[in-house]
C-alpha cells in the first residue's frame, strides 16, 4: 500500500500538458473542471467505448482549451482522474487486492463475452499496477457517440489534407468559414447517450437538461480552427465569404435512423431526385417528437461501438460572389442583349453581356455570372451618351482582390475587345448594385432620339407644337411584339418633354425624355391604335420609325469614375 | 390595292381567307406576327370596305350568352380566353342598306382581345382596316402556330383569287 501512494504522488508531479512547471493544479488541469459527482459519468462513459472529449461535453466542460489538448493525454488524464477516486477508495479498504480491475471487470461481463468487444479490438483495462500498459492502448477504438468526429478528425493529418485541397484550388481569401455536415445517425447516437447520462445522474439525484452538453459541432471547431488558422495563415471568422465545407458521412451506421420513420411518420417527406429521406433536419425534428420510451425500445442505449470511422466525403471551397458595375454603350443596331438562341440555333452572334462577362469571367476566374441592367433595349437601337447601367455577378470567383487600376484595365481591355459595345465606370461594388439596377429600370426617366417618317407631307411648323406638349399622358397596351410573352395590360406612361428637328417633308427627328418603361417605337406608330395617342394621330397621319437611340438612361449610379 | 405600310404592321405576314361561308367577296385578312399572334382584319375586298357603305350598328354580343367584350385574359398564358375556332364569330355589323355580315376569327386560338376602338369610332373601320380598324387578337396554341395557316392563302394565292373574280364579272 506504501508503494501505491508512492508511486501516485509520483504520477502527480509529472509535468502537465499544458507545458506546466509540474505543480499539482498544472497536472491536473485538464481535469480540473471534473469534480466528483463526474466521475460515475467518466466511468459509465468510457466503459462503453466514448472517446475523452464526448465525455467531456457530457460532463458539461466549457473550456475551449482542453479540449485542444492531445488525444493521448486527455485520456491518460481521464484515467488518471478516475484512478484517483479508486486510490482513496484502497485506502479506505486496503485489505482489498485488486478492486479497480475487479469492478470494471463486472461491468465488461454484463456488455459482452470477456474483454473482447465488438470492434475486435481488446479492451486495455487500466489497472493501478499497469498504467504504462494502459496508456498505450495501441487501437483507438472508434467512438460510440462521434463516431471518430472528435478523435480523427481532429488531428493533423486531416488538418493538412484540408488545407491542401485548400491551397490546390487556388482561391484568393483574408479568412475563411468552416463548415461541416455531419450525419444524421450522430444527432440520435447522441440522444442515447444524453439519456444515459442522464439516468445515471438521476440516481445522484442531479438533472442534466440537453443545452447543457456541449455540442459536438461547437466543440469539433474549438479543436480545428485554430488549427486551421493556422496552417492556411488567415483568421476563422463566421462571415467570411470564403467557405470550405467538408461532408461527413458514416454508411455502416446509415440505417440506425431508419426506425424514426415508424415512430414519427410525419417527419420524414418523400424523397426527391433518389435523395434519402434521413435528412439531418428531418431526424432532429422526429427527436423532438419521439418519447424517450419509444426511443429507448428501438435505439441501444448506450449506443454500439462502431466498426469503423466516418468519412470525409467531400472537402469543397467556395468563395462568395463578387458584384461589378459600369455602364455600357452599344453602337450596334444588330446586338442582342442576351444571347438569342432558338432551338439550339443562335441567331445572332454574340450579345450585349457575353461582350462585358467574357473578359471579367476570364480576370476573376469565376464559375458563372448573372447579368443585369438599368433596362435594355432592342437588337436595333443603340445605346449613346453615359451608357447603360450594369451589374454582373460573378459566382464563385478564384480572385477577389482588384486595384482600381486593373479595373481599369479590365476596362480597356474589353473596350479593346470589340467596336459593338463600350463600356465606362467599371468597378467593384457591393450585393446592393442589384436593387439599384432594378430602381433604375422602374423609376429613372430616359431620353431618346427617333428617327419618325410620316406618310402625310410635313413643313417645318406643322411640327413645331410637339415642342410646347409637356407630360403628355399615354395609355400604351402591351404592345403586339410582345404579347406572346407578357400579360394583356394598359400602361400609363408620361411624356415629359420633346423636341423635334425638321429634315424633310417625310422625315424628322424627335428627341424625347420619357418616364421609364414607355414603350417609344409604339408611340411612334401607334401599334394599331393600341397606345393613345401617338405621333400619328398628334400629326392625323400615319408614322412609322427607322431609327431609335438611347441618348441618356438618367441615373447616377453607378458612380462615375475619372475613366 | 398595297396600302400604306406603317411601322406596324412590318413584322407580319398576310394571310388570307375568302369568301367566308361561302357569302361572295367576304373576305379576311390574317396579320400573322413572327411570335405567332394574330390580328383579324377585314380584306380590301369586303363589302364593308366599298364605296357607299355606312356603317350603323357594331355589335359583339354574338349570341345570348356571349360577347366578346367580356373576354377576360389573366397572365401570360392567357388564360380565361375565349377559345375559338375558325368559323367562330367576332361581331356582327349592320350598314344602312339593311345588310347584316358577320366577322369570323379564321383560325383557331385564345380571344385575347376584340377592337372597342370600332365602337366609338366605326369610320376607322373603314378607313384603315389594316391597322387602327382591326377586329379581334387571337393567340394560337403553341403546337398549332405553324398550322394554323394551313388554311389561308398566300398573298400571292389570294390576288390569284381576286383575278379569277375579275375575269367572271366582266
Amino acid at each position: 500500500m506504501w508503494l501505491l501512494l508512492r508511486r501516485s504522488r509520483e504520477t502527480r508531479y509529472v509535468p502537465g500538458v499544458g507545458g506546466g512547471s509540474g505543480f499539482v493544479e498544472t497536472e491536473l488541469s485538464s481535469m480540473s473542471s471534473l469534480t466528483e459527482k463526474d466521475r460515475p459519468i467518466v466511468q459509465l462513459l468510457l466503459n462503453t467505448g466514448t472517446c475523452p472529449r464526448c465525455i467531456l461535453r457530457f460532463c458539461c466542460v466549457g473550456s475551449q482549451t482542453v479540449y485542444r489538448h492531445p488525444y493521448k493525454d486527455l485520456m491518460k488524464d481521464l484515467k488518471d482522474f478516475l484512478k484517483n477516486n479508486q486510490e482513496k477508495e484502497d485506502m479506505v479498504c486496503f485489505d482489498v487486492v485488486d478492486p479497480p480491475c475487479k469492478r470494471i471487470r463486472l461491468e465488461d461481463t454484463e456488455e459482452g463475452p470477456d474483454d473482447v468487444k465488438h470492434n475486435g479490438t481488446l479492451q486495455q483495462i487500466p489497472s493501478v499496477n499497469d498504467e504504462n500498459t494502459a496508456m498505450e492502448n495501441s487501437a483507438v477504438e472508434v467512438c460510440n457517440v462521434c463516431l471518430g468526429i472528435l478523435q480523427e478528425f481532429c488531428e493533423v493529418d486531416f488538418v493538412k489534407k484540408v488545407c491542401q485541397k485548400v491551397n490546390s484550388a487556388d482561391y484568393q481569401f483574408t479568412s475563411f468559414v468552416f463548415s461541416v455536415s455531419l450525419p444524421p445517425q450522430l444527432s440520435v447516437r447522441e440522444r442515447a447517450a444524453w439519456l444515459l447520462v442522464k439516468q445515471e445522474m438521476g440516481k445522484l439525484g442531479l438533472s442534466l437538461a440537453k443545452d447543457d452538453i456541449v455540442q459536438l459541432k461547437e466543440a469539433y471547431k474549438w479543436i480545428i480552427h485554430p488549427q486551421l488558422s493556422e496552417e492556411l495563415g488567415v483568421p476563422a471568422d463566421g462571415k467570411s465569404l470564403f467557405e470550405v465545407s467538408v461532408v461527413f458521412a458514416h454508411p455502416e451506421t446509415d440505417e440506425e435512423c431508419h426506425f424514426l420513420a415508424t415512430a414519427c411518420p410525419d417527419c420524414f417527406k418523400p424523397a426527391k431526385n433518389k435523395q434519402s429521406v434521413f435528412t439531418r433536419m428531418a431526424v432532429i425534428k422526429a427527436l423532438e417528437k419521439i418519447k424517450e420510451e419509444d426511443f429507448l425500445k428501438h435505439f441501444p442505449c448506450p449506443p454500439c461501438s462502431p466498426k469503423n470511422l466516418c468519412v470525409a466525403l467531400e472537402i469543397q471551397c467556395n468563395n462568395g460572389a463578387v458584384f461589378v458595375a459600369g455602364r455600357y454603350n452599344k453602337y450596334s443596331r444588330n446586338l442582342p442583349q442576351t444571347p438569342w438562341i432558338i432551338d439550339g440555333e443562335r441567331k445572332l452572334e454574340s450579345s450585349v453581356e457575353e461582350l462585358i462577362s467574357e473578359h471579367l469571367m476570364a480576370a476573376f476566374k469565376a464559375d458563372s455570372f448573372n447579368f443585369s441592367s438599368s433596362g435594355r433595349e432592342d437588337v436595333d437601337v443603340r445605346t449613346l451618351g453615359n451608357g447603360r447601367p450594369f451589374a454582373i455577378e460573378l459566382v464563385n470567383p478564384r480572385r477577389i482582390h482588384f486595384t482600381a487600376e486593373e479595373m481599369k484595365g479590365l476596362q480597356q481591355t474589353i473596350n479593346n475587345s470589340s467596336d459593338k459595345i463600350k463600356v465606362r465606370d467599371l468597378q467593384l461594388v457591393t450585393r446592393e448594385a442589384i436593387g439599384r439596377m432594378k430602381e433604375g429600370e422602374e423609376e429613372k426617366t430616359k431620353t431618346y432620339s427617333a428617327l419618325i417618317w410620316t406618310d402625310k407631307a410635313i413643313q417645318k411648323e406643322d411640327i413645331a407644337f410637339l415642342d410646347d406638349i409637356k407630360e403628355l399622358k399615354l395609355d400604351q397596351k402591351t404592345p403586339l411584339r410582345v404579347l406572346h410573352r407578357r400579360p394583356l395590360a394598359v400602361r400609363c406612361r408620361i411624356i415629359h418633354t420633346m423636341k423635334s428637328e425638321y429634315i424633310d417633308e417625310h422625315h424628322f427627328r424627335l428627341h424625347l425624355k420619357t418616364q421609364a418603361g414607355t414603350y417609344i417605337k409604339e408611340f411612334v406608330h401607334g401599334d394599331f391604335g393600341r397606345t393613345k395617342p401617338n405621333v400619328g394621330s398628334l400629326l392625323n397621319s400615319t408614322a412609322d420609325i427607322l431609327e431609335l437611340d438611347v441618348e441618356s438612361v438618367d441615373v447616377d449610379w453607378p458612380p462615375a469614375l475619372d475613366n | 390595292m398595297a396600302a400604306v405600310r406603317g411601322g406596324a404592321e412590318r413584322y407580319f405576314t398576310r394571310w388570307y381567307k375568302p369568301d367566308v361561308k361561302g357569302r361572295p367577296c367576304e373576305d379576311f385578312c390574317v396579320l400573322q406576327h413572327s411570335n405567332r399572334i394574330c390580328v383579324i382584319t377585314l380584306a380590301e375586298a369586303h363589302p364593308l370596305l366599298q364605296t357607299g357603305k355606312t356603317i350603323t350598328s357594331i355589335n359583339y354580343q354574338i349570341s345570348a350568352n356571349c360577347s366578346r367584350l367580356q373576354n377576360k385574359v389573366s397572365g401570360k398564358s392567357k388564360r380565361g380566353a375565349q377559345f375559338l375556332t375558325e368559323l367562330a364569330p367576332l361581331c356582327r355589323i349592320s350598314s344602312s342598306d339593311g345588310e347584316e355580315y358577320t366577322i369570323y376569327s379564321c383560325i383557331r386560338g385564345r380571344l385575347i382581345e376584340v377592337n372597342e376602338n370600332i365602337l366609338s369610332n366605326p369610320a376607322i373601320l373603314q378607313e384603315k382596316p389594316s391597322t387602327e380598324g382591326y377586329i379581334a387578337v387571337v393567340l394560337p396554341k403553341f403546337e398549332e402556330s405553324k398550322s394554323i395557316t394551313q388554311g389561308l392563302l398566300t398573298q400571292k394565292e389570294y390576288e390569284e383569287v381576286l383575278l379569277k373574280r375579275l375575269n367572271s364579272s366582266s
